[in-house]
């Protein structure tokens, strides 16, 4: 079994990736580790716009044939939109986990957050 | 020798088990309009009279103004029906059913026995005292037994379930730092990351927030980690002892003087309390309150939707706050009675007393094993599932990633990370193949610290022959995938009554009643 790392991310311990967009903002998603371990997800909930998250706290869940799964935000900042296509094809986030991604942040704090987080080449060490 | 009776077991699970595939017909569709299986009476102008009146009481657009859609069948089509259904199923009473943390053991018959007794179907919670004195009697006992098992000084039988039990316990707690003006402060209760789902949803349900602290590499609490969590605003601690991965916390004591140390409350979870009967008692490590799932230790029915009991049991200074009534007993008067009195109580949790027929399979199971047999049932318990873990830990592709090197209490947590890394071979898979095998599954996928979690109990019951039999097919499971032999493993299960269920859009799209099946079959 061997897992697929996106270059182009940065990575939280609990399995979430963090990307940065041209414009700004960030794109928050769980990584392909996470959603072999989680099998089959059934429902992504999906937090409100505008909400806040904080770096390493829970900000929403994942619920998979496994388990109800805790997502943490690998950075802090406020929701700028969400990813309503999950709400009606939850398995978009097992065909294509680096693509399917749950929030859009506005960072608050992001070179200190992005500091914490693990290098893609540490991440996959993580997995192994 | 032993090769070949090895050898005829594999066969023997391979070739004989065949479950009936009926057609799966409701029983609804079977419905013929006009069919009836029953025979009443004709009313009397008497009674036609009392029924005019009565229905006179309620008010008309309450009454009903169709007749219910309930299946109209004969007897024998019922009979057909339900005993097809039970061929199609499996249970203890069919097989081996290791299923961890749940002690799905052999309930026995004279429990039933008891339990469906005319003198003791036949009563009403609404009858006079000293006409229901053996009922009395029998509840009496059952919760000094209780009390007695696990070390706690009272013991209320009401909680209709484990779950209920757990939210009584929890509201036992809030009463108590209501009692002493500390709620306001006191919002946090302290969960191990390895607990049954149960817990922080009690702790949700009765208004406190969940602080997890996670498990050391042991498997256990991790003591640092619980201090560094452990403050002024802990209300109390849930713990299952032993934990989820069947290892007995070694520092139980310390982690009760933490949390006492800032006034919180320790509660056990009872759901391994099949571990330790007669060797060790929640009250002597310092838990405040206990409660028992009398489904699993006591082998009463698990749910199913039926009724269950989950009683509950505290330490002297919480006696006030238990719900009402509790059964007292004046032994001036040689008389059992229902007391009211408990001007702290945290109110009534159930009707009347609790389910009566499911405490007395209890009280019958306790009565008949006595404290010998209670101790020995633990013993056999405990024995039984360190011989599969010494066994399967063996298993090319498999190991106990907690407590390997160390014996474990009744149950342990396979992992098949290594099968599943190298062959692909899931512990989903290897469940369906156990089923082929006409073998329970265990738990798969919990606790969820664990990869490829097989979470294995085969509880005191069990001969060796079956258990062997199990480790078996787990070897065999290990040489197919191994072997590049996979596809029976992945195709499994072919000889159960319904193969591998798509249970992804079974959550994603349930239909769970007649009336959503009608629907889909409309659209």
């Amino acid at each position: 079994m061997s897992y697929k790392v996106d270059d182009s991310c940065k990575y939280y311990k609990e399995h979430q990736w963090v990307r940065v967009e041209d414009d700004g903002t960030c794109l928050i998603g769980i990584s392909d580790f996470a959603q072999q371990s989680l099998k089959d997800v059934v429902m992504v909930e999906l937090p409100e716009v505008g909400d806040t998250v904080t770096q390493g706290e829970v900000f929403t869940s994942v619920e998979s044939v496994k388990a109800v799964s805790d997502v943490f935000s690998p950075i802090s900042g406020e929701i700028a939109e969400v990813n309503e296509d999950l709400e009606d094809a939850p398995e978009n986030v097992n065909e294509d986990p680096f693509g399917s991604w749950l929030v859009r942040v506005k960072p608050s704090n992001l070179d200190a957050d992005l500091a914490n987080l693990m290098s893609p080449a540490e991440y996959e060490n993580f997995c192994a | 020798m032993t090769q070949f009776l090895n050898f005829l077991g594999h066969m023997e699970g391979n070739k004989v088990f065949k479950q009936s595939k009926w057609p799966k017909t409701l029983i609804f569709e079977k419905s013929t309009p006009g069919r009836i299986g029953y025979q009443v009476p004709e009313l009397s102008s008497e009674e036609e009279k009392v029924l005019e009146k009565a229905k006179r009481t309620i008010s008309s657009d309450l009454l009903r103004e169709n007749s219910p859609n309930l299946p109209e069948v004969s007897e024998l089509e019922v009979v057909r029906h339900f005993t097809r259904l039970s061929q199609m199923t499996y249970g203890v009473d069919s097989g081996f059913y290791p299923l961890g943390s749940c002690t799905m053991k052999y309930n026995p018959k004279i429990c039933d026995t008891a339990a469906s007794m005319i003198d003791a179907q036949n009563i009403h919670p609404y009858q006079p005292e000293d006409t229901i004195q053996g009922s009395l009697q029998i509840m009496y006992e059952l919760a000094k037994w209780l009390a007695e098992l696990s070390g706690m000084a009272g013991v209320t039988l009401q909680p209709a379930a484990g779950a209920h039990g757990e939210y009584t316990g929890i509201m036992i707690l809030r009463k108590y730092h209501e009692s002493q003006n500390n709620l306001a402060i006191k919002n946090e209760i302290i969960v191990p990351d390895s607990a049954h789902g149960t817990n922080p949803a009690t702790v949700s349900m009765c208004g406190f927030k969940t602080i997890v602290i996670p498990s050391n590499n042991d498997g256990c609490v991790d003591i640092d980690a619980l201090r560094s969590s452990v403050t002024n605003k802990t209300a109390g601690m849930m713990l299952t002892n032993p934990n989820t991965l069947g290892i007995f916390e070694p520092n139980i004591k310390e982690i009760t003087d933490i949390i006492h140390d800032v006034d919180g409350l320790m509660y056990y979870d009872g759901a391994n309390f099949n571990a330790i009967m007669g060797k060790v008692r929640p009250g002597d490590m310092g838990f405040d309150i206990v409660h028992f799932n009398i489904h699993k230790t006591f082998a009463t029915p698990h749910g199913g939707g039926g009724p269950g009991a989950g009683p509950v049991g505290v330490v002297s200074h919480l006696i006030p706050f238990l719900p009402v009534p509790s059964v007292a007993y004046n032994s001036t008067s040689d008389f059992y009675y229902l007391n009211y009195n408990h001007k702290q109580t945290i109110g009534k949790v159930r009707s009347y007393f609790g389910n009566f027929s499911i405490l007395l399979r209890a009280y019958t199971y306790i009565l008949r094993l006595g404290q010998t047999g209670l101790t020995r049932v633990s013993e056999m318990a405990n024995l039984n599932a360190n011989y599969m873990k010494a066994q399967c830990a063996r298993i090319d592709g498999f190991s106990v990633p907690y407590g390997e090197n160390s014996s474990c209490m009744h149950e342990f947590v396979l992992s098949a990370k290594k099968l599943y890394k190298e062959t692909e071979i899931s512990a989903l898979d290897i469940s369906k193949y156990l089923l082929d095998n006409g073998l329970h599954p265990p738990t798969v996928y919990f606790p969820l610290i664990v990869p490829e979690a097989l979470m294995i109990e085969p509880t005191e019951t069990e001969p060796k022959e079956i258990i062997d039999d199990f480790i078996q097919v787990i070897r065999n499971i290990s040489k197919l995938a191994y072997s590049g032999k996979k596809e029976d493993i992945q195709n499994a299960p072919i000889n159960t009554s319904v193969g591998r269920i798509d249970d992804v859009k079974a959550a994603r799209d349930p239909i769970i009643s007649y009336r959503m099946l009608k629907k889909q079959k409309k659209n």
